[in-house]
């Protein structure tokens, strides 16, 4: 059994940097799209509607680690080097913008009716009564959720690690194998996701909390 | 009658409008005409399709036969038909329908600034005046749900008027306040009448009918019953379907 010095916490701390990375990179790219599919899975186009409706569906149905190969082999498989970096920042973009969309659109169809008859009753366009109305309101509903998948996200970058990237769960099996000491690091690692993810979620059901009261 | 209205020249009209949902028959050959500056008071048994009649004239609703003519113009479904038509016509919900997240201000500054493009100086300027005018300017920097409903529904007043619409409808606007409450919102749609407002009033107020209308609208199954003048409506309804629901409204008055 080796022992648990300065190197071996510095490694971990460089897995950790990833998994914030990819959490965060997910995070912003599925927002972005997520907005998108949120709004076109919302909108009036029949067409719009099914396609992300089926694009929902694929990556909910699926395992993210299934999503994770096929982005980064598949994409391979065309002839396109890509790095793992951003194989798997497309993956978790992918993945997350299918949750957050679902997420947001049930959110915007829980704002009621009356305040898009009244955006429209006052000559609004879809522009300003989405961006003005709608979508603030929205948010405001959707924040538990959102928060609660933001957890899932985070812990779900440790299956990075199977294109090769190391990051807090690959870092942790490193140090585990150079060791000896499995519980003693795979407690470190546990203990490091928990400091991340444990605020989130109290943040999530502290909010959940204030809304249920303000809604009475 | 507080004005007449008898010279002036027609704002809305609605020719033989028909709107089914589905195989319901919600608006069975509505024809209605109405001048500038006159007060119409719709009412009639829920389900009669009064709120759907008002809801077609800014394009909430769409009708299937039929025309409806605002300020000149014909709403075809074209997006341009519905905001020329919208930018004219200001609207006031039975459940006010503020927007929750903006403070009192920002809710009648919103669609003047997005619609006719008025500057956040002037739109404010715009907003003050028309708080001021319903008696509420003291509560601008609130959230809609730090007010009373009656509050609220005068905020939602001063909204549509932001807008400087020429027709003002109003759906139920006191059937969701505390009774101590209806007094004051129907306190300002008086004061608007007085000014001049042309306005459609969809409302079982019958006190507030007889003070401000120019006409009386019993609707019943998705049809006009009777048209009458309010002295006329009260004192003598023609049809039996208009006594029975005079019966059972005044009976609480």
């Amino acid at each position: 059994m080796g022992p648990i010095g300065e190197d071996q916490f510095f490694f971990l701390m460089q897995g950790l940097k990833w998994t914030v990375l990819l959490a965060i990179v997910g995070f912003i790219g599925g927002g972005i799209f997520g907005i998108l599919i949120a709004l076109l899975r919302t909108s009036k186009n029949k067409v719009a509607r099914t396609i992300t409706a089926g694009y929902i569906g694929v990556f909910q149905g699926t395992p993210l680690l299934m999503q994770l190969f096929v982005v980064y082999y598949g994409v391979a498989l065309l002839g396109i080097d890509v790095n793992a970096w951003i194989a798997v920042a497309v993956a978790f973009t992918l993945h997350a913008s299918a949750f957050l969309g679902e997420i947001w659109r049930g959110s915007i169809e829980a704002v009621p009716k009356g305040q898009t008859e009244a955006a429209n009753a006052l000559g609004l366009h879809y522009v300003s009564r989405m961006k003005d109305v709608i979508l603030p309101q929205a948010l405001k509903i959707s924040m538990p959720a959102t928060i609660g998948f933001l957890v899932q996200l985070t812990k779900g970058t440790s299956l990075a690690a199977i294109v090769g990237f190391i990051e807090l769960t690959r870092a942790g099996q490193i140090i585990s194998n150079q060791t000896y000491r499995p519980l003693l690091v795979f407690g470190i690692v546990g203990a490091i996701y928990f400091i991340i993810c444990w605020p989130l979620s109290h943040a999530g059901s502290g909010l959940e909390k204030r809304m249920a009261k303000a809604a009475r | 009658m507080l004005n007449s209205a008898k010279d002036q020249p027609t704002l809305i009209s609605l020719e033989d409008v028909q709107k089914w949902y589905g195989t319901f028959h919600a608006l069975k050959s509505i024809s209605l005409s109405v001048r500038k500056g006159e007060k119409i008071v719709l009412c009639g048994p829920s389900g009669s399709g009064k709120s759907t009649l008002i809801r077609c004239i800014n394009a909430l609703e769409t009708i299937e036969e039929g025309k409806i003519v605002v300020e000149g113009q014909v709403l075809d479904g074209s997006t341009k038909s519905i905001d020329a038509v919208r930018r004219e016509v200001g609207m006031v919900f039975q459940s006010f329908n503020l927007f929750p997240h903006i403070t009192v201000l920002q809710n009648c500054t919103l669609a003047p600034m997005r619609v006719r493009g008025t500057s956040h100086a002037d739109a404010e300027r715009l907003a003050r005046k028309y708080l001021e005018r319903v008696r509420i300017l003291d509560q601008a920097d609130k959230y809609p749900a730090q007010l009373s409903g009656g509050q609220q529904q005068r905020v939602a007043i001063a909204r549509a008027l932001c807008m400087e619409p020429k027709v003002m409808l109003f759906d139920e606007p006191t059937s969701a306040l505390d009774p101590e409450m209806v007094k004051e919102v129907l306190d300002t749609m008086i004061g608007l009448a007085r000014d001049g407002m042309t306005m459609i009033c969809v409302t079982h107020e019958m006190g507030f009918a007889r003070q401000v209308a120019d006409r009386v609208i019993f609707m019943d199954s998705g049809e006009i019953v009777e048209e009458a003048e309010p002295e006329v409506f009260f004192q003598s309804p023609e049809h039996q379907r208009t006594k029975t629901f005079l019966g059972e409204i005044l009976a609480h008055h």
